[in-house]
């Protein structure tokens, strides 16, 4: 039966991790955001915490149980918990965030498809995952970084841009072709550790936002590594059921990236909220938005679509703690959040007029931090051509 | 109360009455909404057929000619963003008794659900409306300008009504006023000889709907028929639920516009393909189809407070503000989408976008 209303265990997620959101990475926000590159120390007691784990009951080869609220119970799902919990700590923030210890998208990659061997190797290291190469952005399929077998090791080269925790991670999940010619079926990824000869970090990025958070180039020049560290099978298949099946993790991560951008637009709802009420003007919900003030009816239009790109990643979030198949609603979500997140902040620097510009404040960094919502993890355009196919019941050949 | 489970998902019952509604009014309807707007009526026989479905009656107790079901604000957005997905004129003429007795039932006196809800809550469909908006600028529901003043043992009214459906078959109305201050509604029989009812009324959209500007001189109603007796009534929950359902027949309309458009582009052909093959195209559709599932969800968000019982003043303004943008919106994409066709008026989509008009401006012109 529908049910939106938060349930107790819903707003105790919230609560909690709102707290910890405001205790510990709000105030050092703006700290990282000026000191680009600078590792934050605070976030090293989050090392021991296994932020991303996979359930003991899981086995090799097995398809992960829906994690589904059963009968009688109040039990919340484990993506919805975490949208909730991903919000909250982007209310905090963003590049923080990114920048937790154990917790990049190398390990949720490898807390889906390693072996149980590589698990015990690698499960408790920081990952990093190298996917983007400078001529190979959205079309992550068509990537150059080669990897050769050659004896009882892979040989690794090419330039991996764009890496998330480039230089703070332990070992990188790197993307790279084992035959050109096989095209998405030739693409496996392979765990490289850190100091492996012929594996470096070339160079950290200055961004617009997320500035807490670094992002590196990684150059592969003949580096070998052992072949057991390839994850999933070395086998070409004449299908691409194995890059659809590392391409279903954005599925997952989708949903996440769009709590993101739902976190930190709160977090400039609220502070444009708080300067509003400040200036004697009530917000109470009630007068036909024509009768309000400009002012008045932009913020609560913000507000309105800021609770409709919650719902949609809820509903998102939800579906995958049923088994539901949510490829579609995934990217519905992204698509909505990511564009009106970045849409929300600079409305929010707007009409706080100077205070919204002046570093004095947090909201011209969220309006900065926001906008990589819209971009990585699939391009709001992406998106657009996710839900589109598939409302459209079209294949990527007709509708391109 | 209780802590129900979070849940996105329809129960079986929800599914079934989509379905049975859907299914209803589609038969019923068939590919008549165009003629019906053409006419400038809908047949008599097609309000009773949705009628005889039962969804109203079903949620008054026994005590008062109803099966006594559960009263659910959830499975009233379902019902009204069905039957709008069929025809917005449709979906609030055959929901109109509710509008009248759903608030009477609900912050009604004893002695006037006795007497009221008896005569709508039967087998025939009897109209019976609702005046909220005044004709004039600057109108605003928690401000009316019809005034009601305290006589003796009566109320008299004063003031210029507009939108009142059906008024001039309706048996009784509620009036909206301003009781010093204070938003109020009164059961005003249309015998009363203060109450005028005007031309009907030509507008932008609904053109099957009818709906009349009423005039109220010197109204006088009993005290006994000021809604909630002595207290009054709570307006603000009547604004509440009649937000609502206006955002579930918002996400009505959107959903027909969206998918006619969606069809539409698969079948029409440019430049040697289907212009849905072109992103200009499809990633208009695929904004519609977010759109529509986020108006539906925030709908179902303020329902889901009122089904708890819980205040749903701000889920409900901010769903009713929603649903007007983006179904302005959608609509007008449902016309881009088709292009010269889309004016047209052989194809709904026009009709879409006029309708759709009103989302944004109406008030309690239907409830959940």
């Amino acid at each position: 039966m529908i049910n939106l209303e938060p349930t107790n265990k819903m707003n105790q997620v919230k609560g909690s991790m709102n707290g910890m959101a405001k205790g510990i990475l709000r105030p050092i926000a703006r700290k990282y955001d000026e000191q680009e590159h600078e590792a934050p120390k605070e976030l090293d007691m989050f090392r021991s915490i296994k932020i991303m784990n996979r359930s003991k009951k899981k086995k090799e080869g097995e398809e992960k149980k829906a994690d589904a609220p059963s009968g009688g119970g109040k039990k919340l799902g484990s993506n919805l918990a975490m949208v909730i919990s991903i919000e909250e700590m982007c209310w905090g923030d963003l590049g923080l965030v990114l920048s937790l210890p154990n917790a990049g998208l190398g390990n949720a990659a490898i807390v889906a498809v390693a072996t149980d061997e590589q698990f015990e190797r690698f499960g408790s290291k920081w990952a990093s995952m190298a996917i983007t190469e400078p001529g190979s952005g959205s079309d992550s399929g068509s990537i150059t970084a080669t990897a050769k077998l050659d004896g009882n090791e892979w040989v690794l080269n090419g330039e991996k841009i764009f890496v998330t925790c480039a230089d703070r991670c332990d070992i990188a999940v790197i993307w790279a072709t084992v035959d050109k010619k096989a095209g998405k079926s030739g693409i496996k990824s392979f765990i490289v550790e850190k100091g492996t000869p012929g594996f470096s970090l070339d160079k950290l990025e200055h961004k617009l936002g997320i500035r807490a958070s670094d992002t590196g180039t990684y150059v592969l020049q003949d580096c070998r590594i052992p072949k057991e560290n390839i994850l999933g099978s070395a086998e070409v298949k004449q299908t691409t059921e194995g890059f659809k099946g590392v391409m279903k993790t954005f599925d997952n991560t989708r949903p996440l990236v769009a709590s993101m951008a739902l976190g930190v637009s709160r977090a400039a709802i609220e502070f444009t909220k708080e300067k509003i009420e400040e200036s004697g003007i009530t917000l109470d919900y009630n007068a036909n938005p024509n009768n309000c003030s400009s002012l008045e009816k932009e913020f609560y239009l913000m507000e309105a679509n800021n609770e409709a790109m919650r719902l949609l990643t809820w509903r998102a979030a939800w579906m995958m703690d049923n088994g539901e198949f949510n490829n579609t609603e995934a990217s519905m979500a992204k698509a909505k959040s990511g564009r009106y997140g970045t849409l929300i902040c600079q409305k929010c620097c707007e009409l706080l007029g100077p205070l919204g510009i002046s570093c004095e404040n947090l909201t011209e960094k969220w309006m900065r931090d926001v906008k990589i919502c819209d971009i990585f993890e699939g391009t709001g355009q992406v998106q657009h051509l996710i839900v589109a196919r598939n409302v459209l019941e079209l294949s990527s050949k007709q509708l391109k | 109360m209780e802590d129900r489970d979070f849940s996105f998902g329809m129960s079986e019952e929800q599914r079934t009455m989509k379905e049975t509604v859907g299914r209803l009014a589609k038969s019923v309807v068939s590919d008549s909404t165009h003629d019906m707007d053409e006419k400038r009526a809908i047949p008599t026989e097609f309000i009773q057929k949705v009628w005889d479905l039962g969804a109203t009656i079903s949620a008054i107790p026994e005590e008062f000619g109803g099966y006594g079901m559960e009263y659910s604000p959830l499975m009233n957005t379902i019902i009204l963003e069905e039957l709008a997905f069929c025809d917005m004129s449709l979906a609030i003429a055959a929901t109109l008794p509710s509008t009248f007795m759903f608030p009477i039932l609900e912050m009604g006196t004893d002695e006037q659900k006795k007497k009221y809800i008896p005569l709508y809550c039967d087998a025939t469909y009897k109209p019976c409306t609702v005046a909220i908006n005044e004709p004039r600028f600057k109108f605003d529901a928690i401000s009316l300008e019809t005034k009601a003043e305290k006589k003796g043992n009566a109320y008299v009214l004063n003031g210029k009504k507009c939108f009142v459906p059906m008024a001039k078959d309706a048996g009784h109305m509620l009036v909206a006023a301003n009781l010093d201050g204070a938003m109020n509604l009164f059961i005003v029989a249309k015998d009363n000889p203060g109450l005028k009812i005007g031309e009907r009324e030509k507008n932008i959209g609904m053109y099957a709907l009818e709906t009349y500007g009423v005039t109220l001189e010197n109204c006088e109603v009993p005290a006994s028929d000021r809604l909630g007796g002595e207290q009054g009534c709570d307006y603000a929950r009547f604004l509440q639920k009649s937000r609502t359902a206006i955002s579930a027949i918002g996400t009505g309309i959107s959903r027909a516009s969206f998918e006619y458009a969606r069809d539409y582009s698969k079948e029409r052909q440019q430049f040697g393909e289907p212009i849905a093959f072109r992103q200009a195209i499809a990633f208009m559709i695929a904004e519609m189809a977010y759109e529509v599932d986020a108006m539906r969800l925030m709908t179902w968000k303020a329902a889901s407070a009122l089904e708890a019982g819980r205040d749903a003043k701000r889920e409900s303004y901010l769903s009713k503000l929603y649903a007007g943008e983006m179904t302005m919106k959608i609509t007008d994409y449902g016309v881009q989408i088709l292009g010269g066709h889309g004016f047209i008026r052989d194809h709904p989509v026009e009709r879409y976008y006029r309708n759709g008009r009103g989302i944004a401006v109406l008030e309690g012109m239907a409830t959940v």
